[in-house]
C-alpha cells in the first residue's frame, strides 16, 4: 500500500514542521518530504497530538513552502542498511555513501536508536588496550568496551591524539585467549559532527596513509552540512558499530568528534520546541540523551566483539563545569583532559594527568594483564606528581629556598615527569613494559620512605632494578 | 510487570491514545482511572503510570520507549497503583526499575538488548520454598506477626508476616514445600477469612506502616576509616554523598554495599552506567561478607535502571527500592539502601514535569522536588515494626548526588542536605591527588557523631571521643598552618607547629586514605581503626614531648617506627594486636633521640629552629 500523501503543512519553525489532518501516524516514524523542486528531504515525528504531527526535518526547513510540499509518512523508524562492506567507505550524516562508490548491498536494516543493553547481559570490560601513549597506558589505562572521552579545547591537538590512538591501539596478553583475535577483526568507526573539512581530511589522510582506511567506516557531517543531521550522525555510526561488533565479532573503536556540535544541535531543536531549558539553555534531558549514545559502548556475554568509544569534545572556554563536559563525565568511564599549559610548553600529548581518570583501570591491569606492580606504581606516580606540582606552586610564591629538601625532590620529579613521561612523539609507540619501567626510573628521584602507596615487595623488586639500570 | 489475570477484568478501564511526546502519553476516555494507577499502553502493552488527570484526559508516563505508538491505540488501566511483589526470591535478584528480573527479560527477549512490552513475573511462581510455620491453629495474630519462615538464602531467613490490615485467629497452617501463590495460613477474623500466601503486594509510593519510630543511636560501621571515625552514620540514618564526577561517589557506594554492617543491602543504580551494575553483579557473588563469611550477594538485591533505559522507570526505581527495603525492615532486619544517584532521579522528575508543561521551579526542576526528596528520605529510620513481638528493624539510606559542575548550591544537593543528617562532601582536588575516599574532612559533617561517641566510648574505655576530637583538631590546625606556610614558608614555623603538620600528614596519609582495591586495606574493623588512631595520636604526644626536651626534629620525623605506622593499614585483622606493640618501639626510638639530662631543658622552648 502506498503511504498517504499530505499537503497539509500548517507551520514551519526552525527545524520543525507541523502537519495537520494526519491519520495512522506513529511516534518516531520516518518522514519523507518532497519539495516543489522535486528535492527530497527526511525527518522524523517528534510529537503527535490526535491528528497533528510535529516533524523534525533533518536537512533543515529552508525552501519548504506550506502549499506545494508533499509529506509522506513511511511507516517505519529511521533505519540504517548495514553490511560488512561498510568498512573502507565514507558516508554522510544520513548514512548515504559520499565516496562515489556504489550503494551498499545491505545485510539487514537496523533501527538507528538501538535498544538499551541489558545490564545483566553485559560482560565487564577487562582487556587492557595498549595505546602506546604512556599517560594513557600507565596512568589511565583503557580497556575494551570502555567509553573514554577526550576533553579538549579549541587549539589543542585532540585530533592528532585520537588518530594516534586509533593507529596504535592493540590488545596485549589476553589477545591469544580470544580465538583468532587478529588485526582484521579490528575496525574503526569514525563519526564527524560539524567539524571542518580540514579536520575531516586530516583523519581521512591519516587513515589512508597508515592503511587503516580499509578497516574504517566514516560518517561525516561537516560544518556546512545541516545542523539537525548531527542528531542522527552519531546514532548511525553507533548502529554500524553495533553491527560490526556484535554480529561480525569485531573489536570496534568508535571515535565521535565533536560532541559539542552535537549538543548545540540538540539545543537548537529544544529551543524550537519551546521546551523549558536546563542549564545554559541546554534541554533538561541532555544527560539522558547523551547516555543513550555513550551507553552503546561495551561488551556482551558470549560475544567476542566489543565497542570502545572515544568521544571528543571541546570545552567552551576550557571550562570543565560546562554542561557538555560535565554531563559527559558523569556518564563515561573516565576522561582524558588536555591541558593548555602543557601544550603551550610544547609537550605532546598535553594530557593533564591529575584530573584525567580511567574508571575501568582496576579490572584491566595487574598480574596476567599488564604487570603486578601497575596499580601501586600508578597511584604513587599520581600522588608524587600532585605533591610535586604543589611544591612548585609554593616555590613560585616563596622562592626555591622556602622548600624542604623533600619538596625540592618532588618538584624536580614533577619536571622530569612532564618532560620524560608525559612527552612523547606522535609516532612513538611505547609498550606497557617501557611505560612501567620509565615510571620506576622516575621514582628513584624521590626518597624511598615516601613511596607509601607501593607494597614493599614491589619496591624491593622493581625499584632496585630501576636504580641499578640508572647506574 | 506482573500480569493481573482475569479476576480484575471488570475493574479495567479502556481509553485511547490522544497524544505522544517522548515518554509522555496522553489518553482520552478514561473516567474512573485513579492517580498513579498502572496502565498498559498501546497494542504492545507498554507499562505506564498515570501522573496527571485533567477532565477526560489522563497523562501517562511510560516506563518503556514509546516509538511506534499511534493515536487511537488502546490504553488499559489496571485500576491499581504501581506495586511491587513481596515474597521469598527477592534477595540475589537483579531487577530493573519496575521490578522485572533482568535475567528473565534476557530470556524473554532472547537478546542481549532490552526490547519492549515484556511481561515477566518479579517473583518466581514455580519455585517451591520450605515453609516452616511459627504459629499454630488457634493462635491470635495481628498485622506484622511472623506466621512462618523460609530460608531464602544461606544467611537470610525470610519471615512471612501477617499482611497489613489482616488480624484474627489462625484457622489452618499448611507447612512444607509451597510455591509463593499457595495459601500457607488461613486467618479468621470473626468470619472474615483471609488466605495468606507467601506472595504479597504493596504500592511503591505508600510507606509501609510501623509501630513506633526510634532514635538512631546505634552505629552502622562501614569499615571505611574516614566515615566510621569522623563522620559516622547510625542504623536508620540518612546520608548524602555529593561530588563532581571522578571524585569516587560510586566506589564509596560500592564500599558501603560491601562492608556496611547491615543484614540486607538494597543497591539501586539509578540512571548510572551499565558497566558499573555489571561490576557489582559479577563482583558481589565473589566477595565474602566479613560478618557471615558467605558471599555478599546472599544478602543483596540489585535494582538497575541505567542511564540509557527509559527515563520514567528511573523515577520509579527509587520507590521500588525503598519498598523492598521496608519489607525486609518489617521482618526485623537492618537494611542499608544505596541510591546512586538521586540526581538522575530528580532529572527524570524534571523531564516528566517539563513534558507535563508544569511551571518550573529552580533550574527547571519542579517545585515539588524538595517534598518528594524529603518524603523519600523520611522512609528511612530505626523502628519497632508491626507485630506483637516488638521486633526492631531499620533502613539506612545513603544517597549519592551528582551536582552539575560540582556546584553544591544546585537544588538537588540543597534539598537533600535539608533532610539528611550526614554529609560526606567529596572533593575533586583530593581525588586528583588520588586521596581516596575523597571525603573532605573539613567540610563534611555528621549529626550522629555525639550520639555515637557514647556507644564507642563504652567499648573503648572512654578513649574514643577524646581521640577523635584531638585528631580532628589537628587536621583543622593543619589547614590554618598551611595557609601560613603558603605566605611565609615552612621555615617560619616553630618546631611544635612542624610536629602538628607532620602528625596531620600522617593522619591524612596513614589513616584517612584508604585503598578500596587493596585486599586488606579495603576494610578496617572498629578495633583496628581505634588502634591506628591511638598510635598516631600517641606518636604526636611523645614527639611533642621529645621536641620540648630538645630532640632533633628531622631525626624524629625520620624514625624507622614511622614507616611502620604508615604500614599499619596493611595489617590483617587477625594481627592488629601488633599495632599496640608499636608503642613500645615508638617510646624506645624517641627516647633515644632525647639528649641526656633532658630534664634540664624542660620548658626551654626558646631554641626554635
Amino acid at each position: 500500500m502506498l503511504p498517504k500523501e499530505y499537503r497539509t503543512i500548517s507551520g514551519l519553525s526552525g527545524p520543525l514542521m507541523m502537519v495537520e489532518n494526519t491519520t495512522d501516524v506513529r511516534y518516531d516514524e520516518l518522514v519523507e518530504i518532497e519539495l516543489f523542486s522535486g528535492e527530497k528531504r527526511r525527518g522524523r515525528v517528534l510529537e503527535i497530538e490526535s491528528t497533528r504531527a510535529l516533524v523534525q526535518v533533518f536537512e533543515g526547513t529552508s525552501g519548504i513552502d506550506v502549499s506545494n510540499t508533499k509529506v509522506h509518512f513511511l511507516g517505519r523508524v529511521l533505519t540504517l542498511p548495514v553490511a560488512r562492506s561498510m568498512l573502507g567507505r565514507a558516508f554522510n550524516g544520513r548514512g548515504e555513501p559520499i565516496d562515489g562508490g556504489a550503494n551498499l548491498i545491505p545485510d539487514k536494516r537496523l533501527d538507528i536508536n538501538g535498544m538499551p543493553m541489558n545490564p545483566f547481559s553485559r560482560d565487564f570490560p577487562s582487556e587492557f588496550i595498549q595505546t602506546g601513549i604512556s599517560t594513557i597506558d600507565g596512568l589511565n589505562p583503557m580497556v575494551r568496551g570502555q567509553k573514554l572521552p577526550i576533553f579538549s579545547a579549541s587549539g589543542l591537538p585532540h585530533n592528532r591524539m585520537a588518530a594516534q590512538i586509533a593507529r596504535q591501539a592493540t590488545v596485549i596478553g589476553g589477545a591469544d585467549k580470544v580465538a583468532g583475535a587478529k588485526q582484521e577483526d579490528f575496525a574503526v568507526v569514525f563519526a564527524a559532527m560539524g567539524i571542518t573539512f580540514e579536520e575531516a581530511s586530516f583523519f581521512m589522510e591519516d587513515f589512508r596513509r597508515t592503511g587503516a582506511l580499509q578497516r574504517t567506516a566514516l560518517y561525516i557531517n561537516l560544518a556546512d552540512d545541516p545542523a539537525i543531521e548531527r542528531i542522527t550522525t552519531p546514532r548511525i555510526a553507533l548502529t554500524a558499530a553495533e553491527y560490526l561488533a556484535f554480529e561480525c565479532d569485531m573489536h570496534v573503536v568508535v571515535i565521535l568528534t565533536d560532541l559539542t556540535n552535537y549538543c548545540e544541535a540538540l539545543r537548537e531543536i529544544s529551543a524550537a520546541r519551546k521546551e523549558v531549558p536546563g542549564r545554559r539553555g541546554y534541554p533538561g534531558y541532555l544527560y539522558t540523551d547523551l547516555a543513550t549514545m555513550y551507553e552503546r559502548a561495551g561488551r556482551l556475554k558470549g560475544k567476542s566483539g566489543s565497542i570502545t568509544q572515544i568521544p571528543i569534545l571541546t570545552m567552551p572556554e576550557d571550562d570543565k563545569t560546562h554542561p557538555i563536559p560535565d554531563l559527559t563525565g558523569y556518564i563515561t568511564e573516565g576522561q582524558i583532559i588536555l591541558s593548555r599549559a602543557l601544550h603551550r610548553r610544547g609537550i605532546y600529548p598535553p594530557v593533564d594527568v591529575l584530573p584525567s581518570l580511567s574508571r575501568l583501570k582496576d579490572k584491566g591491569i595487574g598480574k596476567d594483564r599488564t604487570r603486578e606492580d601497575h596499580a601501586d606504581l600508578m597511584n604513587q606516580l599520581f600522588a608524587a606528581y600532585a605533591r610535586g606540582k604543589e611544591a612548585k606552586e609554593l616555590a613560585v610564591i616563596l622562592g626555591e629556598g622556602a622548600l624542604t629538601e623533600e619538596d625540592k625532590a618532588f618538584a624536580k620529579f614533577s619536571d622530569v615527569f612532564e618532560d620524560k613521561y608525559i612527552r612523547q612523539g606522535e609516532y612513538e609507540n611505547r609498550t606497557i613494559e617501557e611505560t612501567l619501567d620509565l615510571g620506576w626510573s622516575l621514582l628513584t628521584l624521590i626518597p624511598t620512605k615516601e613511596l607509601k602507596r607501593i607494597r614493599d615487595a614491589y619496591i624491593e623488586k622493581y625499584l632496585k632494578k630501576a636504580e641499578s639500570a640508572k647506574g | 510487570m506482573p500480569n493481573e489475570k482475569n479476576e480484575k477484568n471488570e475493574k479495567r478501564i479502556k481509553g485511547v491514545i490522544e497524544r505522544i511526546s517522548g515518554p509522555l502519553v496522553v489518553a482520552r476516555g478514561m473516567p474512573g482511572a485513579g492517580m498513579y494507577d498502572v496502565v498498559h499502553v498501546g497494542e504492545i502493552g507498554l507499562v505506564g503510570e498515570i501522573v496527571e488527570l485533567k477532565g477526560d484526559l489522563a497523562s501517562i508516563q511510560a516506563y518503556e520507549e514509546t516509538s511506534g505508538l499511534m493515536p487511537g491505540e488502546p490504553v488499559v488501566c489496571l485500576g491499581e497503583p504501581l506495586s511491587v511483589e513481596l515474597g521469598p526470591g527477592i534477595i540475589e535478584q537483579f531487577y530493573d526499575g519496575i521490578q522485572r528480573p533482568l535475567e528473565l527479560i534476557e530470556k524473554a527477549a532472547n537478546s542481549h538488548f532490552i526490547s519492549r512490552g515484556i511481561n515477566v513475573p518479579a517473583i518466581d511462581r514455580t519455585k517451591k520454598w520450605k515453609f516452616e510455620p511459627r504459629v499454630k491453629a488457634g493462635d491470635v495474630v495481628e498485622t506484622g506477626d511472623v506466621l512462618g519462615v523460609v530460608q531464602e538464602t544461606v544467611i537470610v531467613e525470610h519471615r512471612i508476616m501477617t499482611p497489613p490490615g489482616v488480624k484474627g485467629t489462625v484457622r489452618e497452617v499448611r507447612d512444607g514445600e509451597r510455591t509463593v501463590e499457595e495459601t500457607v495460613v488461613i486467618i479468621d477474623d470473626n468470619g472474615t477469612i483471609s488466605e495468606v500466601k507467601m506472595l504479597q503486594r504493596w504500592p511503591v509510593r505508600r510507606p509501609r506502616p510501623v509501630t513506633k519510630r526510634l532514635a538512631p543511636n546505634v552505629p552502622m560501621s562501614t569499615g571505611q576509616r574516614v566515615v566510621d571515625a569522623f563522620f559516622p552514620i547510625a542504623l536508620g540514618g540518612t546520608a548524602c554523598v555529593p561530588g563532581p564526577f571522578g571524585s569516587g561517589k560510586t566506589v564509596i557506594q560500592h564500599q558501603f554495599a560491601k562492608w556496611a554492617q547491615a543484614q540486607i543491602i538494597v543497591y539501586v543504580g539509578c540512571g548510572e552506567r551499565g558497566n558499573e551494575m555489571t561490576d557489582v553483579l559479577l563482583e558481589f557473588p565473589e566477595l565474602e561478607d566479613p560478618q557471615s563469611g558467605h558471599p555478599l550477594m546472599k544478602r543483596t538485591t540489585l535494582i538497575a535502571n541505567t542511564s540509557n533505559m527509559p527515563v520514567a522507570a528511573r523515577e520509579a526505581s527509587i520507590y521500588t527500592a525503598i519498598t523492598l527495603a521496608e519489607y525486609y525492615r518489617d521482618m526485623g532486619y537492618s537494611v542499608a539502601l544505596m541510591a546512586d544517584s538521586t540526581s538522575r532521579w530528580a532529572e527524570a522528575l524534571r523531564e516528566m514535569s517539563g513534558r507535563l508543561e508544569e511551571m518550573p521551579g529552580e533550574e527547571g526542576y519542579p517545585a515539588y522536588l524538595g517534598t518528594r526528596l524529603a518524603s523519600f528520605y523520611e522512609r528511612a529510620g530505626r523502628c519497632i515494626v508491626k507485630g506483637q513481638d516488638g521486633r526492631e528493624g531499620s533502613i539506612s539510606v545513603i544517597g549519592a548526588v551528582s551536582p552539575p559542575g560540582g556546584d553544591l548550591s544546585e537544588p538537588v544537593t540543597q534539598n537533600t542536605l535539608r533532610v539528611t543528617k550526614v554529609f560526606w562532601g567529596l572533593d575533586a582536588n583530593l581525588a586528583y591527588q588520588r586521596h581516596f575516599p575523597a571525603i573532605n574532612w573539613l567540610s563534611s559533617y555528621s549529626l550522629y557523631t555525639e550520639t555515637l561517641d557514647e556507644y564507642w566510648n563504652d567499648r573503648f574505655d572512654n578513649e574514643w571521643s577524646g581521640l577523635r576530637i584531638e585528631a580532628m583538631s589537628l587536621l583543622e590546625e593543619e589547614d590554618q598552618l598551611r595557609e601560613v606556610v603558603r605566605l611565609v614558608g615552612i621555615d617560619a614555623l616553630s618546631k611544635e607547629d612542624r610536629m602538628v603538620l607532620e602528625t596531620a600528614k600522617s593522619l591524612r596519609e596513614d589513616f584517612l586514605h584508604q585503598n578500596a582495591f587493596h585486599e586488606i586495606d579495603t576494610y578496617a574493623s572498629m578495633d583496628k581503626q581505634f588502634r591506628m588512631l591511638k598510635t598516631i595520636v600517641r606518636f604526636h604526644h611523645l614527639g611533642m614531648d621529645a621536641l620540648k626536651k630538645g630532640a632533633p626534629m628531622n631525626d624524629l620525623f625520620n624514625l624507622p617506627v614511622r614507616e611502620q605506622i604508615a604500614r599499619m593499614r596493611y595489617l590483617e585483622e587477625s594481627r592488629i594486636a601488633g599495632i599496640d606493640e608499636l608503642e613500645n618501639a615508638m617510646k624506645e626510638q624517641i627516647n633515644g633521640l632525647v639528649p641526656d639530662g633532658a630534664a634540664a631543658f624542660k620548658g626551654g622552648e626558646t631554641n626554635v629552629a
